[in-house]
C-alpha cells in the first residue's frame, strides 16, 4: 500500500506548490514497519516453540532463510537489479509462511514453499508492492494442494497428552468442529479441546496459528502502532462471529461455536497478520471493511459447506484478487465544490 | 519452395498457436496433465487441421461467402469424429484419458481460425502446410508444458521415472499447475524470442 | 474458378453436398470401427471380470457405481457364494490424480489389513474408520474412500438379492434401494458402534471414541 499511494501522492504533488528543501523525514520505512510486524510475531513464536518443541523453531528458520535466498537470487540474478532484501520483507513472508505449515513438516518442503512464495507470488509480478496476492499464503496454499497428506499431518502440542507414547499426530479442533457441523456427529462434542487450551495455544495445527492470545497481543500492538487500522480484523472476526452464532450445530450453545470459530485455525493469524498485508488489501476505511467482510464469509462458508476443514488462506487469497475493485472506492475529496 | 519453407514454419515459431497467437487454451490447460496426453491431444489437433485446412482450400470457391462458417465447421466436426472413432477403436487407454476433449477439438479457435484466416484464401498445398506446422507447433507446446507438468507433479516423463512420485507437487498435475506451467513457459518462450 | 455467388440456390446446393458427402464419410468410419471398438468395450469388461473373480469358478462378478469426488466411480466386484469379497477392478473414475485415484490399487494391498477388504466378508456395511468403521480411508482423500466403501455395499446388496437371500441375514437394513444404487444400509456393530451415513435416529453418542481419536 505504501507503494502505492506514494505513487498517487506523487501524481497529486504535481498539482501542488512544494517549499524547497530542507524537509522533515519521518523516520518511517518499508523497514522499520516490517520490523514491527515482526516483532509482533514474536509471542506467538515463543508460545509454538513451548507447544511444539525445537521443530517449530527449525521449520521457522528454514522458511525465513530460504525466502531471503530466493528473493537475493532472483533480484540479483533474473532482475538484475539491486537486492531489496534489506527492507525485511522478505523474513517477514519466510516468518508467515513458517506460522502457517505443521511444525514437523520436512525440510525440503518448507523450502519448496519458501521459494514459491518468493518467486511465484512476488518476484513474478516486479517484488514489493507489485504482488496481487499474499506470498505467504501463494506458498501455503501451493502446499496444501501439492502435498495433503503432509500438510494435514498436525504434531500434538507437548502439553496436550501426559503420555505421548503413539499420540505424535493428531486431529485439529477445526477438523473435529466440521465432523460435528458437516457430519452432524454431536458425540464429538466432548472431544474439542478445552476453550482455555484453544486461547493459549495448547492445541493441534499450523505452528504459528494456534496461541490465539499472543496473536491477539501482537495484532493489538500493531494497531496501537497505527502500523494497522482495526477494521479488517474486526470485520473478519464480527462477521465471523456473526455467521457462527447463526449456524451453531445442534447440541453445541451459540457462544461456544462462536468461540471456537474464533479461537480455532488461522483465525486469529489471518485476521491481524495476513489480510492487512500493506500490498494486498484496500486503502480506504470502507474497502476495508468490505474486504473483510468478504473474508469472512468466504472462510465461514468454506468451514461450513467446503471440502477443506479450513478456508482462511483461500478466503484471503480471493479476497484479494477484488482488491484493485475495491481500492475505487476512493475519500471523498476535501475542497471540492459541493454541487447545489 | 522459400514460400512453403516459411509457412511450414510460421506455424511452430512465429505464430505458434499457443504461445504466439494464444488459441486453443481450454485443451492446452486441460489435456496437459502428462506429456503423452498432451501430444495425443496435439497430434489428433494436427490430423484435424490438416484434412480440413486441405479439403477446405479445395472448396474455397465451391462454398459461398454466407454460409462459410457452417460449411468450415461441417468439415471440422467430421474430421473431428473420425478421429474420435479411430481413437477410440485403436487407442482406446488414450480415449479414456482424453475422452470428453477430443469432441472438442471442433470447437477449437486453431481450427477454424486457419480454415478462415488461411485455408479459404491459398492454395491447397500451401494450406496443408499450414495445417502441418500449426498442428506441429502445436503438439510442440502441448508436449513441452505436458512433460514439465508430468515431471513437476509425478516425477516422471513419459512414464519415466526421474525422481521419486513422493517429492512431486501435485499442484502441477491439477488445474491450478496448468495456469502456472503455462504462464512460465509462455513468458520464457516470448523471452528468447524477443532475445533473437 | 470464381467464386460461387451467395445465392440462395447455390447455399443450399453447396451446404447440402458438403453435409452429404461427411455423412457418407462418417458412416463408411462407423462401419470400420464399430465392431472394433465394440469388442474393445467387450474385452475390457471380460479382462475385469476374469481379474475380480480371482479364479474362483462359481464366484459372482457385480458392476457398481456411486458418486466420488470428481465424478463416477464404476466398479465390478467379485463375490464368492458365501459373500467373501474375491476381488475388485476400477473400471472408471475422475478422482483427483495422486489422491483419490488410489482407490484403483489401495484396498486390495495385502500387507495393510486396515485398508485391504480382499478375502474379507462383506457385511453390506463397509466403512472407514472415520465413520466409524474398520476400513482405514485413503490418507487426504476420505471422500474418495467412502464413496468406493458406498459402491462396494451396494454391489454387495445387489449380491444378496441376486442370491435370493434376505438381505436381513448379514445386515440390519433401513430403507434398502439397491436397484438404484443408493443403498444407506444402516448397521450396530458389536460394540455398540453405529454407521455414520444412517438415520440419526439410530445413532448411539459417544460411539467409536478410540476410531476417532485416532484418524483426524
Amino acid at each position: 500500500m505504501k507503494l502505492i499511494e506514494q505513487k498517487k501522492f506523487e501524481t497529486d504533488m504535481k498539482n501542488l506548490i512544494v517549499s524547497p528543501a530542507p524537509h522533515a523525514h519521518s523516520g518511517d520505512s518499508v523497514r522499520k514497519n516490517m520490523l514491527l510486524v515482526i516483532a509482533c510475531l514474536l509471542p506467538a513464536l515463543a508460545v509454538s516453540l513451548i507447544a511444539f518443541g525445537w521443530g517449530a523453531l527449525i521449520t521457522t528458520a528454514i522458511s525465513i532463510v530460504a525466502c531471503v535466498a530466493t528473493e537475493w537470487l532472483i533480484a540479483k540474478f533474473v532482475l538484475k537489479q539491486r537486492p531489496t532484501i534489506c527492507d525485511c520483507s522478505a523474513v517477514l513472508t519466510g516468518l508467515l509462511l513458517a506460522f502457517n505449515l505443521p511444525s514437523a513438516l520436512p525440510w525440503w518442503i518448507v523450502v519448496i514453499g519458501a521459494v514459491v512464495a518468493i518467486a511465484v507470488g512476488k518476484m513474478t509480478f516486479g517484488g514489493l508492492g507489485q504482488n496481487p496476492f499474499n506470498p505467504a499464503l501463494v506458498g501455503r496454499v501451493f502446499l496444501l494442494i501439492s502435498f495433503p497428506v503432509q500438510m494435514t499431518t498436525w504434531p500434538r502440542p507437548l502439553g496436550f497428552e501426559t503420555s505421548y507414547v503413539d499420540a505424535a499426530t493428531g486431529a485439529t479442533p477445526l477438523a473435529t468442529l466440521k465432523q460435528i457441523v458437516k457430519g452432524g456427529d454431536t458425540g464429538l462434542i466432548d472431544q474439542l479441546p478445552d476453550l482455555w487450551d484453544s486461547f493459549t495455544g495448547m492445541i493441534g495445527g499450523s505452528l504459528g496459528e494456534v496461541s490465539a492470545i499472543a496473536l491477539l497481543i501482537g495484532g493489538i500492538v500493531l494497531i496501537a502502532c497505527r502500523v494497522i487500522t482495526w477494521h479488517i480484523p474486526v470485520s473478519i472476526l464480527g462477521t465471523v462471529a456473526l455467521f457462527a452464532a447463526c449456524t451453531a450445530p445442534a447440541g453445541m450453545c451459540c457462544g461456544e461455536y462462536v468461540a471456537y470459530s474464533l479461537l480455532a485455525g488461522g483465525m486469529m493469524l489471518g485476521a491481524f497478520f495476513m489480510a492487512t498485508d500493506y500490498v494486498t488489501s484496500p486503502m480506504t476505511g470502507w474497502a476495508k471493511i468490505i474486504f473483510g467482510i468478504g473474508i469472512g464469509l468466504i472462510v465461514m462458508v468454506i468451514r461450513t459447506w467446503g471440502a477443506y476443514p479450513e478456508g482462511m488462506s483461500f478466503a484471503i487469497l480471493i479476497m484479494n484478487a477484488t482488491v484493485p475493485l475495491l481500492n475505487k472506492i476512493r475519500p471523498r475529496r476535501f475542497g471540492e465544490v459541493v454541487k447545489k | 519452395m522459400n514460400k512453403g519453407l516459411k509457412t511450414l514454419t510460421n506455424g511452430i515459431l512465429t505464430e505458434n498457436p499457443t504461445f504466439g497467437l494464444v488459441l486453443g487454451m481450454c485443451p492446452t490447460l486441460a489435456t496437459t496433465t502428462s506429456a503423452v496426453n498432451g501430444m495425443s491431444m496435439g497430434l489428433a489437433t494436427m490430423f484435424v487441421l490438416i484434412c480440413s485446412n486441405v479439403v477446405i482450400s479445395m472448396l474455397k470457391n465451391l462454398i459461398p461467402d454466407k454460409v462459410r462458417i457452417p460449411a468450415f465447421i461441417v468439415v471440422i466436426a467430421t474430421f473431428v469424429t473420425m478421429v474420435q472413432l479411430a481413437m477410440q477403436a485403436y487407442v482406446p487407454f488414450i480415449y479414456a484419458k482424453l475422452g470428453l476433449f477430443i469432441p472438442l477439438i471442433v470447437v477449437n479457435c486453431i481450427v477454424l481460425g486457419r480454415a478462415e484466416a488461411f485455408a479459404a484464401k491459398n492454395s491447397v498445398g500451401l494450406s496443408a502446410l499450414d495445417g502441418l506446422g500449426m498442428g506441429l507447433g502445436f503438439t510442440l507446446s502441448l508436449t513441452v508444458i505436458g512433460a514439465i507438468r508430468e515431471l513437476l507433479g509425478t516425477g516422471c516423463v513419459f512414464g519415466a521415472h526421474i525422481f521419486p512420485e513422493n517429492y512431486g507437487a501435485l499442484i502441477f498435475v491439477l488445474a491450478p499447475g496448468a495456469f502456472i506451467c503455462l504462464a512460465y513457459v509462455m513468458a520464457l518462450v516470448h523471452k528468447l524470442m524477443k532475445n533473437n | 474458378m470464381a467464386k460461387l455467388e451467395s445465392t440462395f440456390k447455390n447455399m443450399a446446393l453447396s451446404l447440402t453436398c458438403i453435409t452429404l458427402v461427411a455423412a457418407a464419410a462418417l458412416g463408411g468410419v462407423y462401419m470400420l470401427t464399430a465392431q472394433k471398438i465394440a469388442t474393445q468395450a467387450e474385452e475390457a469388461k471380460n479382462a475385469a471380470k476374469v481379474a475380480v473373480l480371482n479364479g474362483v469358478e462359481d464366484g459372482v462378478a457385480i458392476e457398481t457405481e456411486a458418486d466420488g469426488f470428481g465424478g463416477k466411480i464404476k466398479l465390478m466386484v467379485g463375490f464368492a457364494q458365501d459373500g467373501t469379497i474375491l476381488g475388485y477392478e476400477v473400471l472408471e473414475q475422475q478422482e483427483t490424480p495422486g489422491l483419490g485415484t488410489h482407490i484403483v490399487e489401495w484396498f486390495k494391498n495385502a500387507g495393510k489389513p486396515g485398508q485391504n477388504i480382499i478375502g474379507r466378508q462383506a457385511t453390506g456395511a463397509f466403512s472407514v474408520s472415520k465413520d466409524g468403521g474398520d476400513v482405514d480411508a485413503i490418507t487426504a482423500a476420505t471422500i474418495s474412500s467412502r464413496a468406493f466403501l458406498k459402491a462396494i455395499n451396494s454391489a454387495y446388496a445387489e449380491f444378496m438379492k441376486q442370491q435370493g437371500v434376505d438381505v436381513s441375514t448379514g445386515a440390519t437394513m433401513v430403507n434398502t434401494d439397491a436397484a438404484s444404487g443408493a443403498t444407506q444400509p444402516c448397521v450396530e456393530h458389536k460394540d455398540g458402534c453405529c454407521e455414520h451415513q444412517c438415520n440419526h435416529e439410530c445413532h448411539k453418542e459417544g460411539c467409536c471414541k478410540e476410531e476417532m481419536e485416532a484418524t483426524k
